[in-house]
């Protein structure tokens, strides 16, 4: 195995795309390790993206959007001052990840990387509309996240191509967002299912809506129709009902040690009108 | 006391009086391996190192069945750093019964029974070059059909894992995987159910579950061409680990020391041997280079102890009353692909245990599966018992209106009972456990919607075992204990507190070792719940011997008879005015000078503990249940059980908190999981869902103590009986939430709302 440091993105491409055999990229290595030890992977090519500049940064934009470094890992997104604050789901979902130790090294970018269905982070980062810098061989290109993921594993990455930078919407005014996800224990657990939220609202009614579900299909999914569903309502029952029927329907979970087809399909539902109000009631500022 | 005091409790050995006050007994001073622990310094398996060491490395099969065709192993020989390779037909042949059966499981010769059974090691100068090496064995295997579930095994047509293994006891015509069948019971079963207004019966299932112990198994073995050899091993035994390797590989018994670590839980599963003849079969092989080997998760979660997974019937009569007039169960157990090895006799006996009933009837059948060879798991066949024999208690108690604890008081065992397993009970404290239960105060919190309340009781036998320790006295009058049975409970303080009691001396001035196998004579495990109660009372019979032999040599210098000297408060005294004007000799004054009065002062008392005591529970659970998702949460969690004595009251708390924490578990989450091909799916703590900290809340606890006559200080042994009752406790309490009974365990969330949608 070869282990490599680069200085720059556009080194650590040009490795990744000369390389012959099997490469990972390195930055918390709280999957590729955990793989590398359990035999899972063993890579001819490890590249260390740690040592690039910049990749610890949260920073906050003019606009009001954020950038996030790479590495930066989920202990500080949650200890940042303001970036909970403007979105709650989203450092929420990402501090669900692993254990206290694991939140000292896990990142954004490692989760939606590891190409599991079931990542706690990934919803919350398709329904805040995060997008990604990629950086290949030809020069950058920007990416959302609903885009990246293509089945269990696999991800829309050609080779040599590496996430550089995540983004985030600036936040506005009258908007919240949640996570949930559902384990049958109440923590150190992988999501069964997982539902992303966030909405803006003029007054009391829906304006925007992004709905995300987790670990009931191949990939993570944006539904457009749980968004139809709330637009344009106070979030009153029969819109939580729509919602449900909406995140049910667009399930297409399997059954394996985790859980059943049934049980994922009834708990999207359940979860999606869960983190309906909880989004809702933090638009509303309460 | 004077000697002939001490000569007699030596030899009535079983009544002992116990009702007094005592002034170390019932404590709770800090343990002593308590700072070793905490800082790191204590030393498990894995964290032995002897130099020139090897490590080893295990090739699994990845099939539930299948014929060995041929293991080729000449790439893994060649490659850089390998010392050994070894194949089950490199041990020794001729091998019968339960021997043959443990070298079996050790390494398989012509056939794996288990997704994980070991086929071949190596020894290899790091532990990545043996890892590395493993991947190169060549094995072909002709692949069997296989059968996982208990019903399936025992159905016509199901895959016949051995032949020629029934036992004369098993009805003809039945399928060659039923291995053993029992039966018993006493009373007229027929006019018992007549008597009664309500007779129900029902089915209930459990799944196979772990141990779970946090420290997986590890050992460094060392064997010479002599056939002498040593192990450094977790285990809760070290005689049985000696015993077992000596078997597995032709070796004489007394030619391998055996010394035990620190050890980071057991609950049973640690009693028996895995991978540890292995490390001694590759020393062996790689010139007496000692040889390190540790389990990954995953194969401890695939290749060792499970308990059994069961199918139980079970039929009870009551009257409109709440009294039950008789109970019937049929049992089929499987514990892997080996017979024996499902605690069936165990799970009957203590089906009806709790209760005093005129008529009871037991029927068990042992099976074969394509599973792991199940070991101990705390109370072995008590919580599956529990759980269909209490189930079915609190169904009927609910169908009649009556309220689950009276209804156990009504029927419970006490002195005097005729057991539903034969014996007539001596002092025991069922009545007052339930008593104290009915009063705790987690009783008057009133439950809110979606919550439920669950009763049920439960009940291990305890054991004795052969038992084997020693003291000495040192030369400044502290005392040093040589014990045979880890600590797996705190039973160092335990023992420390009562040897401080009986000599009268501080607790700190005693401290007691956990030996290899060649400083004792032989000691069952720390199993049965054991520990405290036979280690225990042996430590105090060889400190009375210790005390005669102090009491004959003061006698002797003051020139008094040895009946008129007598032991009190860590010290020698005339036995009264006319026994002479002596002042008192301190134990510090006679270690100072035993070289001159004799020599060494030690103790020994080896013995097969009789004088156990049962110990009985009864726990208390609140849930609530998610409507809408099935997921159940412990709102409150109550433990009532009878210690006998509670030495160290922390550490009996311990014990019964544990015992919960993992009947939680099994009741909720806990499951072996296999593929269509037999393969375990989830052999790694992310998906074998033991709880967390946060799932529990603080669970708590009343000790009761009904003393045992048959122990100096009153011991029962407290380590099993709080795993019993948790599975049908909850499943009560869930049954209160939902209105709904879950009789096939883990009662998981998809188990639960299903249950919710389907009415």
């Amino acid at each position: 195995m070869k282990y490599h440091t680069p200085a720059s993105f556009a080194d650590a491409a040009a490795i990744a795309a000369s390389a012959s055999g099997v490469t990972r990229f390195l930055a918390g290595g709280t999957d590729v390790l955990v793989q590398m030890r359990s035999d899972i992977v063993m890579p001819d090519d490890l590249i260390d993206i740690k040592h690039i500049d910049g990749v610890k940064d949260i920073t906050q934009n003019a606009d009001g959007s954020w950038t996030l470094g790479v590495a930066v890992a989920g202990a500080e997104m949650s200890e940042h001052p303001t970036l909970g604050k403007d979105w709650p789901g989203l450092v929420e979902a990402t501090d669900l990840i692993g254990s206290t130790q694991v939140q000292g090294r896990a990142t954004l970018v490692g989760n939606l990387c590891n190409g599991s269905p079931a990542a706690d982070s990934v919803p919350a980062q398709v329904a805040a509309g995060v997008t990604m810098t990629v950086t290949g061989p030809n020069g950058d290109r920007v990416a959302a996240v609903e885009d990246l993921p293509a089945g269990p594993g696999r991800l829309n990455l050609e080779k040599g191509e590496v996430i550089s930078a995540v983004h985030i919407p600036a936040r506005g005014d009258n908007a919240g967002d949640a996570y949930l996800r559902f384990i049958p224990r109440t923590e150190m657990d992988i999501a069964v299912v997982g539902c992303g939220i966030s909405l803006r609202l003029d007054g009391d009614t829906i304006t925007e809506a992004r709905v995300s579900l987790g670990a009931v299909a191949p990939t993570v999914l944006l539904v457009e129709d749980c968004a139809k569903a709330i637009i344009g309502t106070t979030l009153d029952d029969a819109a939580l009902d729509a919602l449900a029927k909406a995140a049910e329907a667009a399930c297409n979970p399997i059954d394996d040690k985790r859980g059943t087809i049934e049980f994922r399909t009834d708990v999207a539902g359940v979860l999606a009108r869960r983190a309906a109000k909880i989004a809702y009631a933090r638009a509303k500022g309460e | 006391m004077a000697l002939d005091e001490v000569k007699e409790i030596v030899e009535s050995g079983e009544n002992y009086d116990t009702d007094k006050e005592f002034k170390y007994v019932g404590t709770r001073p800090d343990r002593p391996d308590g700072l070793d622990k905490v800082t790191g310094r204590a030393k498990y398996g894995a964290d032995h190192y002897v130099a020139n060491m090897l490590h080893a490395a295990v090739l699994r099969a990845p099939h539930a069945h299948a014929r060995i065709v041929s293991i080729d192993t000449s790439k893994a020989e060649a490659a850089d750093g390998v010392k050994a390779v070894v194949i089950g037909t490199d041990l020794p042949e001729g091998l019968t019964g339960g021997d043959l059966h443990l070298q079996e499981n050790t390494l398989a010769r012509d056939k794996v029974y288990y997704d994980g059974h070991a086929v071949a090691a190596v020894a290899a100068t790091s532990a990545l070059a043996a890892k590395d090496a493993v991947k190169l064995i060549e094995v072909e295997y002709e692949l069997l059909p296989h059968v996982i579930d208990v019903d399936a095994a025992m159905a016509e047509g199901a895959p016949v894992i051995r032949e020629g293994e029934q036992g004369p006891t098993v009805p003809e015509g039945m399928h060659p995987n039923v291995v053993n069948y029992i039966e018993f019971g006493h009373g007229d079963l027929d006019a018992g159910f007549d008597a009664a207004d309500l007779v129900m019966e029902n089915t209930y299932k459990t799944e196979a579950t772990h141990q779970g112990y946090i420290e997986p198994h590890a050992c460094v073995g060392q064997l010479g061409d002599d056939g002498k050899g040593e192990m450094w091993v977790c285990t809760q035994g070290q005689w049985f680990i000696r015993k077992m390797c000596a078997a597995v590989l032709g070796l004489e018994a007394s030619n391998l020391r055996v010394t035990p670590s620190e050890i980071g839980g057991g609950f049973g599963g640690k009693t028996t041997i895995f991978s540890e003849a292995i490390s001694l079969a590759l020393s062996r092989k790689a010139g007496g280079r000692p040889v390190k080997l540790v389990m990954t998760r995953s194969e401890v979660l695939r290749a060792t102890g499970p308990t059994a997974s069961t199918s139980m019937d079970v039929k009870i009569g009551m009257k409109n009353d709440g009294t039950m007039t008789a109970g019937k169960v049929v049992f089929r157990m499987q514990g892997g692909a080996w017979p024996d090895m499902a605690p069936t006799g165990m799970a009957l006996n203590c089906a009806f245990a709790s209760y005093d009933l005129p008529a009871v009837y037991h029927e068990g059948y042992d099976v074969l599966a394509n599973r792991p060879k199940a070991a101990a798991y705390r109370a072995p066949g008590s919580p599956m018992a529990a759980f269909a024999v209490e189930s079915l208690v609190d169904e009927m108690t609910r169908k009649l209106g009556l309220d689950p604890i009276e209804v156990r008081i009504k029927n419970g065992a006490k002195e005097g009972t005729k057991s539903s397993y034969g014996p007539t009970y001596k002092k025991i404290g069922l009545l007052e456990c339930l008593e104290a239960a009915k009063a705790h105060p987690n009783l008057a919190e009133k439950l809110g919607p979606n919550q439920g309340r669950g009763v049920a009781a439960g009940f291990w036998f305890n054991h004795g075992g052969e038992t084997s320790v020693s003291m000495s006295l040192g030369n400044d009058g502290t005392v040093t204990v040589s014990a045979g049975t880890p600590d797996i409970g705190g039973s160092r303080a335990s023992v420390a507190l009562m040897v401080a009691e009986t000599l009268g001396i501080p607790y700190d001035h005693v401290r007691v070792n956990i030996v290899e196998t060649g400083a004792l004579g032989f000691n069952e495990p720390s199993h049965g719940s054991r520990a405290t109660f036979a280690t225990g009372k042996a430590a105090v019979e060889a400190c009375n011997q210790a005390i005669g032999e102090m009491c004959r040599r003061a006698a002797k210098r003051w020139g008094i008879d040895e009946d008129a000297v007598e032991w009190k408060d860590g010290a020698v005294h005339p036995a009264g005015p006319n026994a002479g004007e002596f002042p008192p000799m301190t134990i510090k004054k006679i270690g100072q000078t035993m070289g001159r009065s004799g020599g060494p002062i030690s103790g020994h008392h080896e013995t097969t503990a009789g004088g156990v005591g049962e110990s009985f529970g009864a726990h208390v659970v609140d849930v609530e249940v998610d409507p809408e998702t099935g997921k159940t949460t412990i709102l409150r969690y109550l433990v009532v059980q009878d210690a006998g004595r509670a030495i160290h009251p922390s550490y009996v708390e311990g014990q019964y908190q544990g015992g919960a924490a993992q009947g939680i578990g099994w009741a909720l989450n806990e499951e072996y999981v296999y593929d269509d091909m037999g393969r375990l799916q989830n052999p790694i703590f992310l998906d074998y869902r033991v709880p967390v900290a946060s799932d529990l809340p603080m669970i708590d606890t009343v000790i009761i103590e009904v003393p045992n006559p048959g122990h100096p200080y009153g011991v029962r042994g407290v380590g099993e009986t709080g795993i019993t009752p948790p599975l049908p406790a909850i499943a009560n309490a869930i049954a209160d939430a939902t209105g709904r009974r879950l009789r096939h365990l883990p009662m998981t969330p998809a188990k639960v709302l299903k249950a919710i949608k389907n009415g």
